[in-house]
């Protein structure tokens, strides 16, 4: 009996059209859970790093959760893993929603998609009946058109579906994967789907999923929800901003103040912030069209936290959004937030990252204001901001004119236009747009995160701790006085930077924390994600917001008592680290370096290079990687990835004895 | 049945659609507690509360399983309300033959919502428990009723099986059954 999991995953080549239901190795969910981790570890198995992520050799997984299914609230993520056509490394993106969920009903784990299909098809997963079905007359179809279309082809109004849009079909590099209530948007994936010939998979089941200790897991997850309501009525105080104040993902579809995003991000392509832009007439203006167009708030499956909201604008397509998209469009164009739904609801059908797309278009736009593109690149373009961006998104994920050169996102295009476009590409890491956001001083954690995430986005890594100094001691001490999250090793240093941090002076940044606590914090938030990541937990619920229902310290039990293992908080970490471990083997094995591994220059405007160069340095050391952030023979074979040690010596990316970083680095420039 | 009176408590979940935020937690919760043994399995397809979604006409609705029934009706009425249109069957508590709703999804037999009854009793059935939204909510009340035979869950099964097959053909299968279970296993 196989508890949590289903124990079978559905391969499926496209090239050939054929369909297999393979049973999985219970030693796999031991060693590396499920999800992120189990994906990383096929990856790394099954496509050799010379794969181009266009080529019919590179895999496209999608994989429920560990705990997808299962009564553990907020399990539910589907994770999917392949490669990214812009980065050319591992790309990973989670939805949440309904799919993953319905998978496991309909009886598998994963769908492991090899090949490229003659013509374009979607599956249909109808319990172990399987097909792959013509879908030419879905082509240039908007994501949740099809969605609904098959949904009605099928006759299955219950079928949980994931679609690309146009911008998929195109591969586009920032094509999103979509469902009505969910995304998997950033790298690419959607354009490796669409690559693929795959244009959406359908699922529906009606099997059992079963659990090893049913009372006390239903016992546990009905404590998980008295903790959910309990932060739901008591969102944190001590000046924490009211979107960080709650979980789930930021309520932005919820509440209206949006005075912290809109002050301490950065307008246009990431350029200008604008700290008196929030005031009341602002605040009134927005909540009233929000409260028009926001019909209802909705959760994703099994979750209480209703993070998203159903957008109705007449005469534009209706969609379902949450968090942070809300403001990208907004943001970028410099515009208001009526433009801000209305071009969603485009970007929902096209299906096109929230973030990448936005960041595309301004550069675009600032590219023909510095005369570097011109009327004979974008002949018609219009005047206003709005308009552009509308005349941009059309163009791009159709590949038309100079949409051709920026559906390949910034760092390509800059590079293809070249005279002097390169300068403009200041807000990617690994060629991968970041949210938009410059600040004054350097964050050392911040840094570390930003420079060494294989996610490269920072949402995805962070999590946990407070963004500024609380103000009062009082603050400071109704804050860690609860503080039950905080992993055992590490808490009485996490508390003391609580209580210590202050905005000026000797515990301020950047030299504070000490960089072993800046270490241990990183570790942590991005632990967690790992996690997460494997077993299916929504982040909202977990890795993501300060004080969260799901935490290091009961995690382990949850996992243990829905699947029979046995875990303690040590073995959980292990777990995570090698699954993260594993994920930056894939990528230092396509060519990944230490030199990849740096904040945009202008991140901050007040930069330490000399003790950042301390800081990765120490940082590598501490995970137990060497000086090029390649994890040592001593650091795999400790994890269990003794295959990925011998890999390395084999190519030579790691030469033998090698021994971590030493103390003494001499300072590089 | 016997006419007599006597004082009942009644159960009623109420359902607020205007607050279902469209998770089906209810719907996990529901499954795994009538699940044997208790929880050890979720499934929603087993649910006796299943909603209706269509996300993107932004329709939720909640339906309690009730009875069960051999013939499927007449009427196929739709209903607008509020903009958004609705099938009379999505408001419909039946087990019926004309779909697969309240109905396990394995044998086919009949779903009903017997309000989670437990001993020790539950405070509050579990799907009301776990809808954080307050979209279902319980009360009790008393109310003077004609005492009436209650249908055991073996009973349920046992009529939609006649219904199907006939009397004699369950008699005749049921006899055989037993009569197997009742000789020695040959090696």
């Amino acid at each position: 009996m196989r508890y949590a999991e289903t124990g079978v995953n559905l391969e499926i080549d496209l090239s050939r059209g054929s369909i297999e239901k393979v049973v999985t190795d219970p030693a796999w969910t031991e060693l590396y859970l499920g999800g992120l981790g189990t994906n990383a570890k096929i990856l790394w198995d099954r496509v050799p790093p010379e794969t181009h992520p266009f080529s019919p050799e590179n895999l496209l997984i999608f994989s429920a959760g560990l705990l997808d299914g299962t009564p553990a609230p907020g399990a539910n993520r589907t994770i999917l893993s392949t490669f990214s056509p812009q980065t050319l490394l591992m790309a990973f993106s989670m939805m949440g929603g309904f799919f993953g969920p319905e998978l496991k009903y309909a009886g598998y784990d994963k769908v492991i998609v090899r090949g490229k299909s003659p013509d374009l098809v979607y599956l249909w997963i109808n319990n172990d009946k399987v097909e792959i079905r013509d879908a030419r007359h879905l082509r240039g179809k908007g994501a949740l058109e099809t969605i609904e279309r098959i949904k009605e082809e099928l006759n299955e109004p219950k079928a949980q579906v994931m679609a690309i849009g146009l911008a998929g079909e195109n591969r586009v590099y920032f094509a999103s994967v979509e469902t009505t209530r969910g995304s998997a948007s950033r790298l690419g994936i959607g354009a490796v789907m669409g690559d693929k010939g795959l244009k959406a998979i359908a699922v529906r089941g009606t099997n059992d999923i079963h659990i090893a200790r049913p009372a006390e897991f239903v016992e546990v997850c009905n404590d998980l929800l008295k903790y959910i309501l309990h932060r739901l009525n008591n969102p944190l105080k001590g000046g924490v901003a009211p979107i960080l104040a709650r979980i789930g993902s930021p309520q932005e579809m919820a509440l209206h103040d949006e005075a912290w995003h809109t002050a301490s991000f950065a307008w246009g392509h990431a350029r200008y912030r604008k700290p008196d832009f929030w005031n009341k007439e602002v605040e009134e203006k927005w909540a009233a069209i929000t409260e028009t167009v926001r019909k209802r708030l909705v959760s994703c499956y099994n979750c209480p936290v209703k993070c998203a909201g159903y957008i109705h604008y007449p005469g534009y397509s209706n969609y379902i959004l949450k968090c942070f998209s809300k403001l990208t469009y907004t943001m970028a164009a410099m515009s208001d937030l009526d433009f801000g739904f209305r071009i969603l609801a485009h970007a929902h059908e096209y299906g096109v990252d929230g973030f990448t797309t936005p960041q595309v278009l301004a550069f675009a736009v600032e590219l023909y204001e510095a005369g570097i593109l011109t009327d004979q690149d974008m002949p018609g373009f219009p005047k206003t901001n709005e308009e552009r961006f509308f005349w941009l998104l059309e163009r791009t994920v159709r590949r038309e004119g100079i949409g051709d050169v920026l559906a390949n996102g910034v760092y390509w295009a800059a590079r293809q236009i070249g005279k002097g476009a390169e300068a403009f590409d200041h807000n990617t890491i690994k060629k991968h747009e970041q949210v938009p956001i410059k600040l004054g001083m350097l964050n050392p954690i911040y840094f570390l995160m930003w420079a060494t995430g294989e996610k490269i986005n920072i949402t995805q890594i962070e999590g946990q701790i407070p963004q500024v100094p609380f103000e009062t001691k009082e603050d400071k001490e109704d804050f860690v006085r609860d503080w039950i999250h905080v992993p055992n090793k590490y808490a009485d240093a996490f508390k003391r930077f609580v209580l210590e941090w202050e905005p000026r002076g000797e515990h301020a940044l950047p030299f504070y924390p000490p960089v072993d606590v800046v270490c241990a914090l990183v570790e942590w938030q991005e632990i967690l994600h790992y996690i997460d990541d494997s077993t299916g937990i929504c982040a909202g619920l977990s890795s993501f917001p300060l004080k969260p229902p799901y935490h290091i310290n009961n995690l382990p039990r949850i996992i243990s008592l829905a699947t029979g293992m046995d875990l303690d908080d040590e073995a959980l970490w292990e777990i995570a680290t090698r699954n993260r471990t594993l994920v930056r083997a894939i990528n230092i094995r396509r060519g990944m370096r230490r030199s990849d591994e740096k904040p945009p220059a202008d991140h901050w405007k007040r930069r330490f290079p000399e003790f950042e160069t301390k800081l990765l340095e120490t940082y590598y050391r501490f995970r137990g990687w060497n000086e090029e952030g390649i994890p040592t023979e001593e650091t795999l074979r400790r994890l269990r990835l003794e295959e990925v040690a011998e890999d390395f010596l084999e190519r030579g990316i790691l030469k033998g004895k090698e021994e971590a970083a030493k103390g003494n680095v001499t300072k590089q420039g | 049945m016997t006419g007599e009176k006597k004082k009942k408590k009644v159960k009623t979940i109420k359902i607020d659609i205007d607050k279902c935020n469209g998770c089906r937690a209810c719907e996990v919760i529901c499954s795994a507690f009538h699940s044997t043994p208790k929880y050890a399995s979720n499934n929603p397809a087993r649910s006796r509360i299943r909603i209706h979604f269509d996300p993107l006409r932004d329709i939720y609705l909640p339906v309690y399983a009730g009875e069960y029934t051999a013939a499927e009706c007449m009427g196929r009425d739709k209903y607008t309300i509020n903009g958004k249109e609705y099938d009379e069957c999505d408001f419909c508590r039946a087990s019926c033959p004309s779909r697969t709703l309240f109905k396990e999804p394995d044998s086919g037999l009949p779903l009903k919502c017997d309000m989670c009854e437990d001993d020790p009793e539950l405070k509050e059935p579990m799907c009301v428990q776990w809808c954080l939204n307050d979209a279902l909510t319980y009360e009790e009340h008393e109310e003077e009723v004609e005492e009436e035979l209650k249908m055991e869950d073996v009973e349920l099964g046992l009529k939609s099986m006649v219904d199907q097959y006939g009397w004699q053909k369950v008699i005749d299968t049921v006899a055989r059954m037993a009569k197997r279970a009742e000789a020695p296993k040959s090696s």
